[in-house]
């Protein structure tokens, strides 16, 4: 709670000093804040509190995403450097957003009741709308941003139907009394259809909203339009917020008409991991096949989520982690390249091992990483994943998920041979300080999630 | 502990050889190398012949899911980590005439690699395994793909893929041999011995995991990655792949396969043996084809591997213990002859038979040292590859006697493909390739000495070698026939 409270204050505090003429301030201060919320954040380790009449639940589950979302913001915001360098006058604000959308994402991640979900979901939607259109000359960014907000706002209005025909059919939004509800009909059989129908059509916005097939269409053409600086933060903060979200509503609430959503599901990830996995490989652009990677990632979530027991909470924590820091590192190293090169295909990367050593082995570092291969926390991501849907003999998920990876490491391969195996296509891009340090860290990050993953396995 | 020094040895030097600017590294890289090879000398030295894992060192890794850093060695393990290390300061040795761009990439590239290879050699949990599995692979393939022939990108990339695709499946073989573990679960090697599987499980998880050393070895049909990889990659790097790598594919078939689903193997021994067995026809009949020198040798290792894994699967201690110096003989026979084949590009630009000729008259010293190093592959008795064809036909005979027969065709089709190329190579007329051929040099020397005296040391004495993996062998067909 006292992470929202300061979240909120910090964002508005932020706007103020966003008047000063001094641009070169602002970021400084948005990490102290940011890194003030995180110290915060985990001094409430196990130590639950409930708020506002138990519509919040502040407790390690909660903590445990709310720490990964903030610390992926700490390590994105250092891409935002040519913002500063250009003088953008609407710097503040998009900090600030940043910021109140961070709110958002730890409602989602705590939420007891409906509502607050739906309220999480819609702060943390109602920033991306704006940030996604943020570059205002740029006719792409204007069209993924009324594409998000359109698709998106729909995609609530159906969250929101089914949450009001959950509602209807047990008479509470709270998520632990719905649970006895559902429960009873766990024979296979719906004695309420409002309660199926309520159940389907909250999937359908949560699936939206972490793109996994067949509700990915927007994730593509929005990602590309989008600043790349704040696709880094969509891609990973939304998608870590939304998982969370997601597991919750489905472990508190319909683990007992399991039955029910299963197959539904099943099927939806086999879609999702096939649709990301071999629509990243057609791409040439190398910003879009980051934008499939997610929709492919989304499929592993959605494996871990299916198996539904005691190992999937800490593996889709532990993926979300990983997969972060990979992805984060990754599009900003793509934001550095592209405002140097003014290209967002492979191209852009030819030759960056002779120009950029440094980005080029944090770029394939956090390719093997996304592709999954040891030393890295990306495979111990995928084995816990594994490992978890395998303890539930999904063994057949798991064949087309390993052929998925191994589709994988084709594409994120492509960048790699790039940067080694082909002549320069631009001079040596330059990097700021505090973007050096955050690649050396993020790295550092990746391999001590893949050396010692004991450290965090384990946690919730 | 010595098992550890084994392992991280090699990978402190790669990280202190990155910062060696220039061709020094090569030298550096080289005394690592050395060093690395002394301490296994050693180990060897402190080995106890029994049927013992020695030299263990364990430390809790992942202690929530059981996984274990446990290495040690047994005798089978020690043969292919002296194998290795004999073999990699030769492989740097090698390339002291080239100089290859940003040597101390190169250089610590190969160092990693063999940290990989040792740790596959020496893991007893399987997910140790797979992890130094993908270490290993990583390394080599940036040293094909980076300092390779014209066509590297897209060859590397097929092998990368075609390898990765392999092992993720023995990624889930694993995972899934950890569930059926009592408990809380452990990937100990030994619990999975343990394991008391059904026959349809065995079966499952024999695909699983066969596939990924299938791949890795090569064994007909999944050689279709092999000869354009090994054509394309440096010399360097060609060595490591046959000499070393393939070996990782035979080792997880011993230590990994075989014991853990014996069932498994028994309803798929025949299947296999005879794709083994038509690698090893298929293999040495294109290779007689072949003008390529270095695609000659890649399509000639088909065969022999073919013969290692045929001797392997009739589970047989003559097969297993054939296959096993086997492997060493073809390790030490395969870099030879890609050094001489690399000695000869260098000299004449160019590796096809049709256009080289008449080289002996000019280098009595190269012929001779080609000459043994050919008949050691051909398996002529006193030299390395006679004992374990030997052992291995034997083995397959015990299993099949057409099977056998068939098998045995690899000893004529080999002298044909192998004298072949010594006749277009090294005999006839000089052209103006081969005219004013110089012999070869003090260093070429010091590579292709270690590799001839091997090729007689196993030849005449095999025993010192067999003596070493006979209790691990023995234990080890124990376990199957359980």
């Amino acid at each position: 709670m006292n992470s929202i409270i300061l979240l909120t204050s910090f964002g508005i505090l932020n706007l103020f000093i966003g008047f000063s003429k001094s641009k070169k301030i602002i970021m400084p201060l948005v990490l102290l804040f940011l890194a003030i919320v995180f110290v915060v954040n985990l001094t409430g380790w196990n130590d639950t509190q409930t708020y506002f009449e138990r519509m919040l639940t502040i407790d390690n589950f909660a903590i445990a995403f709310t720490a990964v979302v903030v610390l992926t913001t700490i390590l994105v915001l250092p891409f935002s450097q040519s913002y500063i360098d250009q003088q953008n006058d609407s710097l503040a604000e998009y900090y600030s957003l940043l910021l109140f959308s961070l709110v958002g994402a730890i409602m989602m991640v705590a939420y007891e009741n409906l509502l607050m979900l739906f309220v999480g979901i819609e702060i943390l939607s109602i920033s991306m709308y704006i940030l996604a259109g943020s570059d205002k000359k740029n006719l792409k960014s204007n069209e993924a941003g009324l594409k998000y907000f359109l698709m998106g706002s729909f995609a609530t209005g159906i969250l929101l139907f089914g949450i009001v025909l959950i509602y209807g059919a047990t008479g509470t939004f709270y998520i632990s009394e719905i649970s006895s509800a559902a429960t009873a009909q766990s024979n296979n059989e719906l004695t309420s259809p409002l309660l199926g129908m309520g159940l389907l059509f909250t999937l359908i916005g949560i699936s939206f909203k972490v793109s996994a097939a067949p509700f990915h269409f927007w994730t593509p053409d929005v990602y590309e339009g989008t600043p790349t600086f704040f696709m880094a933060f969509m891609s990973t903060v939304v998608k870590a917020a939304g998982f969370a979200g997601f597991y919750k509503l489905m472990s508190v609430s319909f683990a007992g008409a399991q039955n029910i959503w299963f197959p539904t599901l099943i099927a939806m990830a086999v879609v999702t991991l096939a649709i990301g996995n071999i629509g990243a490989v057609a791409q040439n652009s190398f910003k879009r096949m980051m934008a499939y990677s997610s929709i492919s990632h989304a499929g592993y979530l959605m494996i871990a989520l299916l198996s539904f027991n005691d190992r999937s909470e800490n593996a889709i924590f532990f993926y979300s982690l990983a997969y972060s820091v990979s992805t984060v590192a990754a599009l900003g190293i793509l934001k550095l390249v592209a405002d140097q090169r003014d290209d967002v295909s492979y191209n852009a990367f030819n030759g960056l091992g002779r120009t950029n050593p440094l980005l080029a082995a944090v770029m394939t570092i956090s390719m093997c990483s996304l592709a999954g291969i040891p030393l890295t926390g990306g495979f111990f991501g995928k084995l816990f994943i594994f490992s978890a849907a395998l303890e539930q003999e999904l063994l057949w998920l798991i064949i087309v998920a390993i052929l998925m990876a191994a589709v994988g490491f084709y594409y994120y391969f492509r960048v790699i041979i790039a940067m080694y195996m082909r002549e320069p296509s631009g001079d040596r891009v330059p990097v700021g300080s505090v973007a050096t340090f955050a690649l050396i860290f993020m790295t550092v990050l990746t391999f001590v999630l893949g050396i010692a993953p004991g450290l965090l396995s384990n946690i919730l | 502990m010595i098992t550890a020094l084994l392992l991280f040895w090699p990978a402190l030097a790669g990280v202190l050889v990155l910062f060696i600017k220039g061709q020094n590294a090569k030298r550096a890289a080289f005394g690592a190398a050395v060093v690395e090879f002394i301490i296994a000398l050693y180990a060897m030295l402190q080995y106890q012949p029994n049927a013992q894992v020695q030299f263990q060192y364990f430390q809790p890794w992942i202690e929530n899911f059981g996984i274990n850093f446990a290495i040690g060695m047994d005798g089978i393990s020690l043969l292919l980590v002296f194998l290795t290390t004999f073999l990699v300061p030769l492989i740097i040795l090698s390339s002291f005439p080239h100089s290859y761009k940003n040597p101390n990439v190169f250089y610590a590239l190969i160092l990693f690699m063999q940290m990989g290879l040792i740790g596959v050699f020496t893991a007893f949990d399987a997910f140790l395994f797979y992890f130094f599995w993908e270490v290993a692979l990583i390394p080599i393939y940036f040293i094909s793909a980076v300092w390779g022939g014209e066509r590297r990108i897209p060859i590397t990339f097929k092998f990368f893929i075609y390898t990765i695709f392999g092992s993720l499946f023995m990624l889930v073989g694993f995972v899934y041999l950890y569930f059926q573990t009592p408990g809380t679960h452990t990937s100990d090697i030994n619990a999975f011995y343990q394991l008391s599987l059904d026959t349809t499980q065995q079966s499952w998880i024999f695909w699983f995991l066969f596939i990924a050393f299938a791949i890795k070895m090569p064994v007909f049909p999944f050689h279709t990655w092999q000869p354009d990889t090994y054509t394309e990659s440096p010399t360097q790097a060609t060595m490591l792949l046959s000499g070393i790598m393939l070996k990782m594919g035979i080792y997880g078939v011993i230590r990994w396969l075989l014991p853990i689903v014996p069932q498994g193997v028994s309803q798929w021994d025949g299947l296999v043996l005879v794709l083994s067995i038509i690698g090893i026809v298929y293999g040495s009949i294109i290779a007689i084809r072949q003008r390529d020198l270095k695609r000659l040798v890649a399509y000639s290792s088909i065969g022999h591997v073919g013969l290692i894994a045929a001797g392997i699967f009739t589970l047989t201690e003559h097969g297993l213990q054939g296959g096993i110096i086997q492997m060493l003989s073809h390790g030490v026979n395969v870099v030879g002859l890609f050094f001489i084949i690399d000695i000869i590009y260098r000299r004449t630009n160019t590796r096809d038979i049709k256009n080289l000729g008449g080289i002996t008259q000019t280098t009595p010293a190269l012929s001779i040292f080609f000459m043994i190093l050919l008949l050691g592959t051909v398996a002529l008795p006193l030299t390395n590859g006679f004992v374990g064809e030997f052992l291995l036909l034997s083995g397959v005979f015990q299993y099949n006697n057409w099977m056998g027969a068939i098998a045995g065709t690899t000893i004529i089709l080999g002298a044909v493909y192998m004298l072949r190329m010594f006749q277009g190579v090294m005999f006839g007329e000089q052209n103006a390739n081969t005219a004013n051929f110089r012999d070869l040099t003090g260093l070429e020397t010091a590579v292709l000495v270690p590799l001839v005296v091997m090729v007689f040391w196993i030849g005449l004495h095999p025993n010192t070698f067999l003596s070493l993996t006979e209790p691990a062998v023995g234990h080890l067909l124990g376990i199957i026939n359980r």
